[in-house]
């Protein structure tokens, strides 16, 4: 191998053997779920996965300024899993999700400013400047999070989707998690009661190749396919190339209606690629992988160029129509800085609500008995 | 008034709370079609069938984090631990989702969920089995933690621990189920945050909770008998909240305060009470706080030094007697 040619990438066995878009046998665009979308959906689809981009690339300027404490978990490369999954929720549909969370927020409809202010610790943010970039929620839009913990969030997915199925509502739960959750128990306790109580939630495995540091290949006894691991709960799984948007819709609503019609749990792995470090704090995003696979990536996997590439071949964008999606992008994504940086921070007396319901309602309960231990 | 055990006062609570409110179901393991594994749910399962009271494979992170779910989405669930030494496995459920859950999204989320089960040493299974976490727990703003020492408490407390919009952590004690105490019929609530004089006195306060106000009656009773001391006994029953007021009025009453608490004593409950009274009733006292906890080990298996481990009225006695 000479000096100038570039390393093989490291990818895994399922994204390999996985027939690429344009040669795939099936065509995902003549999907029922796909078949009749019309060029506004299409670039509704394009416009959000240019708003998530535009959005992380502010908030990462914003935090290399310092303007930002903790972690930060770029979601940019895997835009089109969010935008493929969490635009088909019906009004019975949920979503919960680890703390790569900004792309899954963005797309179930919480705005800009919002998330904006709360990665700048604002009380204007979704959770008042409390949860920081990792906990946002909107559950008036059945978004639960925003979860820190790997795993720990999946079988709050499990509880969510069993509340449907308890109240006799046909939705279903989309509990996304990383491919490095795929290794905690509680997980495998999520699968095993989701399988064996016939629980209508859709575990969505965003397989980015590493778990911080660790490649697949060193965190998984099984190298070539995680949501495999779903067989030994007798339970449905399947993969699914996360770069075609098409597939991802169909594969995921073929999920979704299973859970919602037949109370049908399953596993969907998303093969995907972060450009990013596992956060912005991560010293290291360049060593466990190569900077050559990581460009190999963003030349030829990127879910945005492959997607306006795709809409020029179906006549549907044109450079000067995905120019002015982008635009406006990034006007709203400048608008939400603004904003942010406008607002003001929580006050010191704040730290004391949001902790009990009873005690923030005034009620009878919340007055009875003392709940804070200051001196 | 009808005379009732422990276990069935909860079972009561549970039955009456099922039929009230169809958001409220029973789940974890045995509690079903086994009838609980120290039948306190005994009967549950048949009468209000498979949708309202579940049986869960031994799967506690699990099954605790399905709860904390089904709570952010307004069901009411009561968990069952089989033991609260099992909480551990599933730790982060219950700290990080259902403790953090409101804050972390600014109070856009409540969780109405109960976790229940025994929390108690005195039955010779070893230390795994034996904790008693009310410390771990009521050190997390967010959860509550209530731990009944009668039947009528622990009646009025469940059902009270039931609607409330807030986790709460239920501490029941094997050695009580079988406890019989008065129990009136029909619907009552014990709010959440208030202490109960379980005995009157004028000499000492003795401020314990959950099994330790058993104990503490009786070394009361035999500190009267025999010392001719009057010992007033001070049930807690939350400890968080927590009701300072009834435990503050007791020692400037009585001028001399002994915490008795199965906790061990490195940061536990009496820790946070013994620095509660020092800080507001410092001028009150006659004589320094005296503590009488669980020996500072695990706890130990042998059944006769087991009984030594836990706190015994004879303890109690003698550190009364210190400051008496």
């Amino acid at each position: 191998m000479s000096a100038t040619q570039p390393k093989t990438p490291i990818v895994s066995v399922a994204r390999a053997e996985k027939p690429k878009t344009a040669s795939s046998p099936v065509d995902y665009a003549k999907a029922p779920v796909n078949a009749n979308l019309t060029p506004e959906q299409k670039l509704g689809f394009l416009a959000d996965m240019l708003r998530i981009r535009r959005f992380e690339q502010a908030s990462l300027k914003l935090y290399q300024q310092g303007k930002m404490g903790g972690f930060l978990h770029l979601y940019i490369g895997q835009e089109s899993v969010a935008v493929g999954t969490c635009a088909l929720m019906g009004p019975n549909d949920h979503a919960i999700t680890a703390y790569r969370d900004h792309g899954h927020a963005l797309v179930v409809g919480m705005s800009m400013n919002e998330c904006m202010a709360e990665l700048l610790g604002k009380a204007t943010g979704c959770s008042k400047g409390k949860g920081g970039s990792m906990h946002f929620f909107a559950p008036d839009k059945r978004y639960w999070g925003g979860h820190g913990i790997v795993a720990g969030q999946t079988p709050l997915g499990l509880g969510i989707a069993f509340a449907l199925k308890y109240k006799g509502l046909k939705g279903c739960c989309l509990a996304y998690l990383g491919d490095g959750a795929v290794n905690q128990g509680v997980f495998h306790e999520s699968l095993n009661l989701a399988s064996l109580w016939n629980i209508p939630v859709v575990y969505i495995i965003e397989n980015n190749q590493y778990s911080m540091g660790t490649s697949l290949a060193r965190s998984s006894a099984i190298k070539s396919c995680l949501a495999e691991r779903a067989a030994g709960y007798d339970m449905d799984w399947d993969l699914v190339n996360g770069e075609n948007l098409y597939e991802v819709r169909a594969k995921t609503w073929d999920a979704m209606e299973r859970a919602r019609e037949k109370c049908k749990p399953c596993v969907l792995e998303i093969d995907t690629y972060r450009y990013y470090g596992h956060s912005v704090a991560d010293a290291n995003a360049k060593k466990y992988r190569s900077p050559e696979e990581i460009e190999f990536y963003k030349q030829n996997h990127d879910p945005i160029t492959l997607w306006e590439n795709r809409l020029k071949e179906e006549g549907v964008a044109t450079d000067e129509i995905i120019a002015k999606i982008d635009k406006a992008a990034k006007e709203e994504t400048a608008a939400s800085v603004q904003f942010a940086e406008d607002s003001p921070f929580p006050e010191v007396q704040d730290i004391f609500d949001d902790i009990y319901y009873e005690v923030d309602m005034g009620t009878e309960a919340g007055k009875t008995g003392r709940h804070f231990f200051n001196d | 008034m009808p005379v009732i055990t422990y276990r069935q006062a909860l079972n009561d609570a549970f039955a009456e709370e099922l039929e009230r409110d169809e958001n409220v179901f029973l789940m974890g393991e045995e509690v079903a079609e086994y009838n609980g594994a120290y039948k306190v749910t005994e009967g549950l399962w048949k009468r209000f069938g498979d949708k309202r009271v579940i049986d869960t494979p031994i799967s506690e992170a699990g099954f605790i984090g399905l709860g904390v779910g089904a709570a952010m989405m307004g069901l009411r669930p009561v968990m069952e631990l089989m033991f609260w030494s099992f909480a551990y496995v599933a730790y982060d459920q219950i700290i990080n989702n259902a403790g953090c859950v409101r804050y972390m999204s600014g109070g856009l989320i409540n969780c109405p969920l109960v976790i229940r089960g025994p929390a108690n040493g005195g039955t010779n299974v070893g230390a795994t089995h034996s904790h008693t976490p009310e410390n771990f727990f009521a050190n997390t703003p967010g959860l509550k933690v209530v731990c009944p020492a009668t039947p009528y408490d622990a009646k009025g407390l469940m059902k009270t621990a039931i609607r409330d919009n807030d986790p709460v952590c239920f501490m029941e004690n094997t050695l009580l189920y079988g406890d019989q105490g008065e129990v009136p019929e029909g619907e009552y609530l014990i709010p959440i945050g208030v202490a109960d004089v379980k005995r009157e006195g004028t000499d000492v306060s003795l401020i314990a909770h959950g099994r330790a106000v058993l104990t503490s009656l009786a070394a009361a009773h035999r500190l009267h008998e025999e010392f001719n001391i009057s010992a007033e006994v001070v049930d807690l029953r939350s400890i968080r909240p927590l009701d300072e007021q009834t435990i503050l009025d007791s020692v400037r009453k009585t001028h001399r305060a002994v915490l008795v608490d199965e906790n061990k004593p490195f940061c536990g409950v009496s820790s946070q009470i013994a620095t509660m009274i020092q800080e507001h009733a410092f001028d009150d006292l006659d004589a320094p706080i005296q503590r009488v906890c669980s020996l500072d080990a695990p706890a130990i298996y042998s059944p006769p030094i087991e009984k030594q481990q836990l706190p015994t009225a004879d303890r109690v006695i003698q550190k009364v007697l210190a400051v008496c």
